[in-house]
């Protein structure tokens, strides 16, 4: 089986590898084919690891000793539990569709064996991040990941906005990796390993175990080392105040925004805090952080969802305020439920931002929905497929959204622990603004009066000029977009097929694992739970089955706040399209709020950015050119210069000088020996 | 026995005297041919080194010893340990690049340039090797001859100043250093290193030997608040000069700290070791914060050095054998890294005549595949992992978060740090439009240009995926060392 654990991992960064290096001499063709076909090993490969891990054979075992020293043994390895099997499968299947996908969309671009070769190195390393049996890989697929997605939110370099995105999300990240890297060393410093099977099997001898970290203040091990781990996942998995940077990676390519920035790597951060689950379980303040920063990031960015006119900021934003929702269930213990949420958004937040790139080809890379409207009649699959994502995302029965969300808030009712009461409040009323904003979009992008019949060259092109601006080398006359006379058009096979094929798991993967996921063995041993936290337990007590879990949800409070987030957004965006303009007026300092984003960026690249600079330009000039070099290094050139001039005087030359000074020198000694 | 140690020193001295022969510029072509056989040769006598090391025993191998001034009990004593044999290979290979890189690009005085780089080569190799006080120091100042030759003739517009300042700051740094030699003779009477590892030493004398050995090795590495002649002297040096300063001399610093001032001084190294940490800490930190505002790519890379170079006084200090370990992957690391890095400064000098990063931007549309190197490296100075540069920093990280969390705290700052300055450096010189006609007319790298930078980039990516032979080699060492600075001299 190792074999083929390698093989699942080494066949994409193979692809990547040969098209990297000889991309341009293969030529499109064979560039995608073999990126396609390596994805696809992967793909297959997974699922069939995914049934054997199903029956029941669990692989924990090394592939090489990364590094030595003595005892200390840091390997390269593989876990294959029912955890990592699950992620496989949802990153490879997503991988597959979106590489199928971007044979369509990037069509046009120079770039395009490029970004192949970006997107199956990508899946390697995610594959090594989920598939690691120990924190070292899992920090090196989490770095990895973070430079492929560094590379693809820049794939456009020329673009100002691009650069200025990929920078700021790798630093966002780095901010985050920074408190992983002190976890890591915390579980080693204490644990004497990396590997995750000695350290879990260790951890509870260390519930009891404190440090101090200021003053006397004796700190529970456990919840300082869970709380930095838990900083990355916050990098990571896009949690405020670290979430700045998932907005503006929209400025890469939508195929990515789908694969890494909605449905993969952004829920690294779940996975790893589930993997930490023997971890996170003995300290009750973690978890109760944990809980509060999802809470807070469900709601809070759901907000700003509503304010976005760039078809992909929405979606972006929706996938923050998911993330939370996941980030929340981990913080309640809910794991299974988080990585059940994980999946099923996997699959329909792939399937919407996918949409929405089919949007955009057909637009002819206009984001601003403002411009759009009434595109159903012309994309009939995009808009099918969209309504399936929209109505998942919403958590309507029957669709898959439905479940996993209903689980969540269900778990958070259900816990004990400190925040939930804020937690609960924070996913219910994230229930209504999330299906407001996802139909808010689909009936501003699909319904309505087409808004594009009008000249492209309105006022609105100045203020979000950079969203249509476009790729590299797309043809001049793709600018002018469509009007009346040149009517969008729906995408090509590429492009919804991968739809279709992700719509379907958007609908059926609900109702198939609620059951064996949140209630059966499903995760073995791979998620851990103190029967203190077990909040799914007792959910498993109320548990009928699927059409009992569906009645009982249609009886309650999220599915009539969905409903009416619904209702309101056909009434605001269909009905009385006044409206909307007359509220933001209304709302006046709120509206400016959610419009500058709660000012994180303002402050960051005033506080952060600014700040560095200062302090790095202060201690060049005033530490390394004024202090050292001006004062020390060159005083002291200075001094003896000096010295020497002085000195200079007393070789003067003249010998009634050199008389005196020894006559001088003759009474003074003389009276020094008298005198003593 | 061949002398392989022997060998490493002499066959490229020897060369690069051959070199000088053919100083004529009519000769040059002939020169560069001669330097490169020399500097292959001198990369070949120390593969042996590695093949035929035996990783199990901290003892000395290689060895060497014949008299020398017998007065004076001085011997010609070579010999090397799984620490030092890493940095006579990484040296030959560097010598070998440097003298590839400067093939066409230097054209006045080639067989003096040439030449100047072999004989420092072996005098490198020399002071890695020696295990006698006085062989020791010869080397160790010897070498700085044709450094200052190298920055005061082949450099920039301001070489002279950049030459005397490196020069003398070095100079007087060790002057102290010579005291302390002839001390420990008196002491001992002997010179040989071993001797004085076993001395007893009271802690006031163990302190003021530890001033001397400081002054001398902390200024070489260099450490905050000596460090500024680095930068004055990476940006005058010509790229060649940059690359052995930056990847071997510096660690001539720290490696002198491992064979003097932890086993001699050990009671003074931990009654010590906070204010060494405290400096590193500064480094890493400080240095980090001025790289970010440098408008120069050589200066930035030089302060990124100097950070750097804190990570391996603090991992030495920490008195594990992950720290020192950590520190001597980063010194091997960082020889790769930053030899790269000023190797890429040098590909876009030898096209702009810039150095300045405003006068550069989009250069990867015009240089796609030097833009993927450029990737690649600055990646690895940012340390990010399956790069060389990982594995040195977060081993030390790893250890300084055992010592004392905030230690850690302090040191994974870099990870933050080191990313923003050489990522906004890569942001504004590689990404984005082209920037100015000069950029548009930029070609790529030259088919010499890339297998220098693909030897390094193998180099780089091979350490990083797979470390541990080169731990390996140093692990028994590392605990030798360890165990004499756990043991009391007192």
């Amino acid at each position: 089986m190792k074999t083929l654990y390698l093989v699942i991992a080494l066949a994409p960064l193979f692809a990547s590898v040969v098209v990297g290096l000889y991309g341009p001499k293969l030529g499109r063709t064979v560039s995608h084919w073999l990126c396609i076909l390596g994805v696809a090993v992967s793909m297959v490969a997974s699922v069939f690891v995914w049934r054997d891990v199903q029956a029941g054979n669990v692989f924990n075992g090394d592939v090489y000793t990364w590094l030595a020293s003595g005892d200390l043994r840091f390997a390269v390895g593989f876990l294959i539990d029912p955890l990592t099997a699950t992620m496989m499968v949802v990153v490879t299947f997503v991988s597959l569709m979106v590489h199928i996908y971007t044979i369509g969309y990037m069509a046009e671009d120079p770039g395009y064996t490029r970004f192949f070769s970006y997107i199956s190195l990508f899946t390697f390393s995610m594959l090594m991040l989920v598939m690691s049996n120990n924190f070292v890989q899992l920090f090196f697929g989490w770095e990895a990941v973070g430079l492929v997605s560094y590379l693809l939110i820049g794939f456009w370099y020329e673009r100002p906005t691009a650069i200025y995105a990929n920078l700021k999300a790798f630093l966002a990240n780095r901010v985050g990796d920074f408190g992983f890297v002190l976890g890591i060393g915390l579980v080693l410093a204490y644990f004497g390993s990396l590997d995750y099977a000695t350290v879990f099997a260790k951890a509870p001898e260390f519930a009891n175990t404190t440090v101090t970290i200021w003053g006397d203040q004796a700190w529970s091990l456990m919840t300082v080392a869970c709380i930095c781990l838990f900083v990355g996942a916050m990098g990571k998995s896009a949690q405020v105040p670290l979430h700045v940077w998932l907005p503006d990676s929209m400025e890469g390519p939508t195929p990515i925004s789908a694969l890494i920035h909605a449905a993969t790597m952004v829920t690294a951060g779940i996975f790893m805090v589930a993997r930490m689950s023997p971890l996170f379980e003995l300290s009750e303040t973690a978890l109760s952080v944990v809980t509060v920063i999802g809470a807070t990031t469900a709601l809070f960015m759901a907000f700003l969802g509503i304010v976005q006119n760039d078809i992909k900021r929405v979606v972006a934003y929706s996938t923050l305020s998911q993330l939370g929702y996941m980030t929340v269930a981990l913080g309640v213990s809910a794991y299974s439920a988080a990585i059940f949420h994980l999946m099923t958004h996997a699959f329909f937040k792939a399937l919407l931002f996918l949409g929405a790139g089919s949007v955009i080809i057909a637009m002819h890379h206009e984001q601003d929905l403002r411009k759009m409207g009434g595109l159903r009649k012309y994309m009939p699959i995009t808009w099918a497929t969209a309504v399936v994502g929209s109505l998942a995302l919403a958590g309507i029965p029957p669709f898959a959204g439905f479940f996993s969300k209903d689980a969540i808030i269900e778990a958070v009712h259900l816990s004990k622990i400190p925040g939930h009461g804020y937690a609960y409040f924070a996913v219910m009323a994230g229930v209504f603004i999330t299906a407001f904003y996802s139909f808010r979009m689909l009936f501003l992008a699909f319904h309505g009066k087409p808004r594009w019949t009008e000249s492209a060259h309105d006022a609105g092109e100045a203020e979000h000029g950079h969203d249509a601006s476009h790729g590299v080398g797309h043809e001049p006359d793709a600018h002018h977009g469509v009007d009346a006379d040149h009517p969008p058009k729906e995408s090509p096979w590429v492009v919804t097929v991968p739809l279709v094929l992700l719509a379907i798991p958007s609908v059926y993967t609900g109702w198939t694992y609620i059951e064996p996921m949140l209630f059966g063995g499903y995760f073995g041993d791979s998620l851990v739970v103190r029967p203190e936290h077990a909040v799914l337990w007792e959910l498993k007590n109320e548990w009928h089955g699927v059409a009992a879990f569906v009645q009982h949800g249609v009886m309650s409070l999220p599915f009539w706040l969905a409903l009416a987030g619904i209702a309101a957004a056909w009434y605001c965006y269909l009905v009385n399209p006044a409206l909307p303009e007359r509220l933001k007026r209304l709302a006046g300092p709120v509206y400016t709020l959610l419009d500058n984003k709660y000012y994180f960026d303002r402050f960051n690249d005033w506080f952060f950015a600014g700040g560095s600079r200062k302090v790095g330009g202060a201690l060049f000039e005033v530490g390394d050119r004024g202090v050292i070099d001006g004062f020390f290094v060159n005083g002291t050139a200075k001094v003896v210069g000096l010295a020497a001039a002085l000195l200079r005087h007393i070789q003067s030359g003249y010998v009634y000088h050199y008389a005196f000074t020894m006559i001088v020198g003759v009474f003074a000694l003389l009276t020094w020996w008298v005198g003593r | 026995m061949i002398p392989y140690l022997s060998l490493s020193i002499w066959v490229p001295i020897l060369a690069g005297l051959a070199v000088l022969v053919l100083h004529r510029d009519s000769d040059a072509h002939r020169a560069r041919w001669v330097a490169l056989a020399g500097a292959l040769a001198g990369f070949l006598v120390t593969l042996p080194l590695f093949t035929h090391f035996d990783t199990t025993t901290s003892a000395l191998q290689f060895v060497e010893r014949g008299e020398w001034i017998p007065r004076f009990d001085v011997w010609y004593f070579l010999g090397v340990d799984g620490i030092s044999v890493l940095f006579v290979i990484l040296n030959s290979l560097m010598t070998l690049l440097v003298v590839w890189a400067g093939w066409e690009v230097i054209q006045s005085r080639v067989a003096q340039y040439m030449a100047a780089f072999l004989i420092m080569s072996g005098l490198i190799n020399g002071a890695f090797a020696a295990m006698d006080g006085v062989l020791f120091y010869v080397f160790f100042e010897a070498m700085l001859i044709p450094m200052y030759l190298i920055i005061g003739i082949w450099g920039g517009p301001r070489r002279e100043y950049a030459a005397i300042k490196f020069f003398l700051y070095t100079l007087a740094g060790s002057v102290l250093m010579l005291v302390a030699l002839v001390y420990l003779y008196n002491v001992t009477e002997s010179f040989a290193l071993q001797d004085w590892y076993r001395v007893p030493l009271s802690l006031p004398v163990q302190i003021a030997l530890f001033a001397a050995f400081f002054l001398a090795f902390s200024v070489k590495v260099p450490m905050w608040p000596v460090h500024t002649w680095l930068p004055d002297a990476h940006v005058e040096a010509p790229t060649g000069g940059s690359v052995i300063l930056a990847a071997i001399t510096l660690k001539i610093g720290a490696y002198g700290f491992i064979r003097f001032i932890l086993p001699i001084l050990p009671d003074a190294s931990r009654y010590l070791s906070g204010f060494v940490i405290v400096l590193s800490l500064v480094a890493v930190i400080y240095i980090g914060f001025v790289a970010l505002v440098q408008a120069d790519m050589k200066k930035l890379i030089a302060y990124s050095s100097i950070s750097h170079m804190g990570f391996v006084t603090l991992g030495f200090f920490l008195f594990s054998p992950l720290g020192v370990e950590g520190a001597l992957a980063q010194m091997i690391s960082h020889g790769f890294v930053s030899a790269a890095m000023f190797l890429c400064v040098g590909v876009l000098y030898d096209r702009m005549h810039s150095r300045q990063i405003a006068d550069f931007g989009g250069v990867a549309n015009t240089m796609p595949k030097f833009a993927a190197f450029v990737m690649l490296f600055s990646m690895a100075n940012a340390g990010l992992p399956a790069t060389s540069g990982f594995v040195g920093e977060f081993l030390v990280i790893l250890a300084a978060v055992k010592a004392n969390p905030w230690l850690g705290f302090a040191a994974a700052l870099t990870l933050i740090l080191g990313a923003a300055y050489t990522l906004w450096m890569v942001k504004r010189v590689v990404f984005g439009a082209v920037a100015n006609p000069h950029v548009a007319a930029l070609a790529d790298v030259s088919r010499r240009e890339f297998w220098l930078l693909a030897v390094v980039a193998v180099a780089v990516l091979a350490m990083g995926i797979w470390p541990k032979p080169f731990v390996d080699v140093m692990h028994v060492s590392v605990i030798d060392l360890l165990a004499h600075v756990a043991k009391s001299k007192l």
